[in-house]
């Protein structure tokens, strides 16, 4: 069959709402664009894994520390879903993991901010979650299936993180000034990053409009950015807290709220390498990986060694 | 609102300036754990079902991350492995005529059958 032919089937297959499986012909750059963005994807929660694994020693007590320990740990999950969806797609595990630690592939820049401050393990949940539930509530409906399935797994572990975030924050909100004082700052130093986290507007964005059409996103960064936004605004006044916007309004005629100018210098200066902790995001992960290989190593060497046994006796 | 507290900031920031290793220059795939397919039943009574995937380097491993990985909350009480090399899948290019003999069958379905009102329970 001619390729056009197929590249039309494919086309109404997506178009009549059939999800594609890994066995199934799709255009080559249907392919390269999912291992791009499912990897992409995969490296965020692991990497994600840091700012907050940092907190975990410092919890202000033992049921904080078991909730960010269980947090954490859903995280390697997400991981560990998204890189075995993407290995569907014919890249190796290995191959991403390379990816990610000559620092070829990114991940979400979000995660090379620092936590300084245990406010910030309240911000990153209400907000860093968040703003990653809005954009993986769609992606359940994405029109491949294995990524599909793991966002559906990711979204319903994912509600816990952001009701856990505001309650941290709910509960400084209501202490001491000091307690109060560093809610606030955490807010304001991650409502404009988890901005970003969409991504860069609509009109800078020259890959949306294949994406949509192939039903990989369903809805569109700016979209996704103005839901957040609007859903924030509300929510920051049960915390008796404000986001760090002058410009923030509700806008009677639009039914949405207006917001200010998005430093996007800054998103394509950390994206490019120089966040503040893009060094030590990068360091960690692969002295992890490094330091991790005799166990992978001995394991191997052991399960072959009983492979032996059991095929003599 | 305005805070002039001083607020005590500490963190990963710059915490540990610790050398990252070697950037990887050559992967070597052979070194990769298998990959196992992880079925689960959730529930006594219900069939197992496909959960997803995981390397690991032993059927025993390959369990026990399955575990950790797919039943954090409960959602199991048995789980399957099976590496995924010995998964004999059916061809989607050739689903058509793999599963035409089905398709022109309806009186296989009760629905095909129109009887009177009058017969009950059936
Ligand atoms: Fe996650
Ligand atoms: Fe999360």
């Amino acid at each position: 069959m001619a390729v056009v032919n197929l590249e039309e089937r494919f086309q109404e297959k997506i178009d009549a709402e059939v999800k594609i499986e890994p066995k199934d012909w799709m255009p080559d750059a249907y392919r390269k664009t999912l291992i791009r963005q499912i990897s992409q994807h995969a490296h965020s929660e692991i990497v994600g894994m840091l700012p907050e694994g940092n907190w975990i020693t410092r919890a202000p007590s033992l049921k904080r520390k078991a909730i960010l320990m269980a947090k954490v740990q859903d995280e390697a999950g997400h991981g560990l879903y998204l890189y075995s969806a993407a290995e569907t797609l014919g890249i190796s595990r290995d191959e991403m993991y390379d990816q990610l630690h000559t620092g070829k592939a990114k991940y979400s820049s979000i995660f090379n901010y620092p936590t300084l401050t245990w406010a910030d393990m309240g911000a990153i949940g209400w907000l860093v979650d968040g703003a990653a539930i809005m954009n993986q509530v769609p992606l359940c409906r994405t029109s491949y299936g294995p990524y599909a399935r793991a966002m559906v797994r990711i979204c319903k572990e994912e509600s816990f993180h952001q009701r856990q975030g505001f309650e941290t924050l709910l509960v400084l909100s209501r202490g001491s000034a000091e307690q109060k004082a560093m809610c606030q700052d955490a807010i304001n130093r991650w409502w404009w990053p988890s901005l970003m986290m969409f991504g860069p507007p609509d009109a800078e964005s020259p890959n949306t409009i294949q994406s949509m059409k192939w039903k990989i996103k369903r809805l569109s960064n700016d979209e996704l950015r103005q839901k957040f936004i609007d859903m924030c605004a509300e929510q920051v006044k049960v915390l008796g807290m404000t986001l760090p916007d002058p410009d923030l309004k509700w806008n009677e005629e639009r039914q949405h709220y207006d917001f200010g100018p998005i430093n996007w210098n800054e998103f394509y200066e950390v994206l490019k390498g120089n966040g503040p902790c893009n060094k030590q995001r990068l360091d960690a992960r692969r002295k992890a990986w490094d330091e991790g290989k005799w166990v992978r190593d001995a394991a191997e060497a052991f399960a072959q060694k009983r492979e032996a046994v059991r095929k003599v006796a | 609102m305005l805070f002039n507290l001083q607020i005590k900031r500490y963190g990963d920031y710059g915490d540990r300036e610790v050398p990252g290793g070697e950037m990887p220059g050559q992967t070597n795939n052979k070194s990769e754990w298998p990959l196992w397919e992880v079925f689960i039943r959730s529930k006594q009574g219900l069939d197992h079902k496909h959960a997803g995937s995981l390397h690991a380097a032993d059927a025993e491993m390959a369990i026990e991350n399955a575990r950790d990985v797919y039943t954090r909350r409960m959602e199991g009480v048995s789980i399957w492995v099976v590496e995924s090399k010995y998964i004999h899948a059916s061809n989607p290019d050739e689903a058509e005529s793999l599963f035409d003999p089905a398709n022109d069958k309806v009186y296989r379905h009760p629905t095909f059958y129109d009887l009177p009102d009058a017969v009950k329970y059936m």
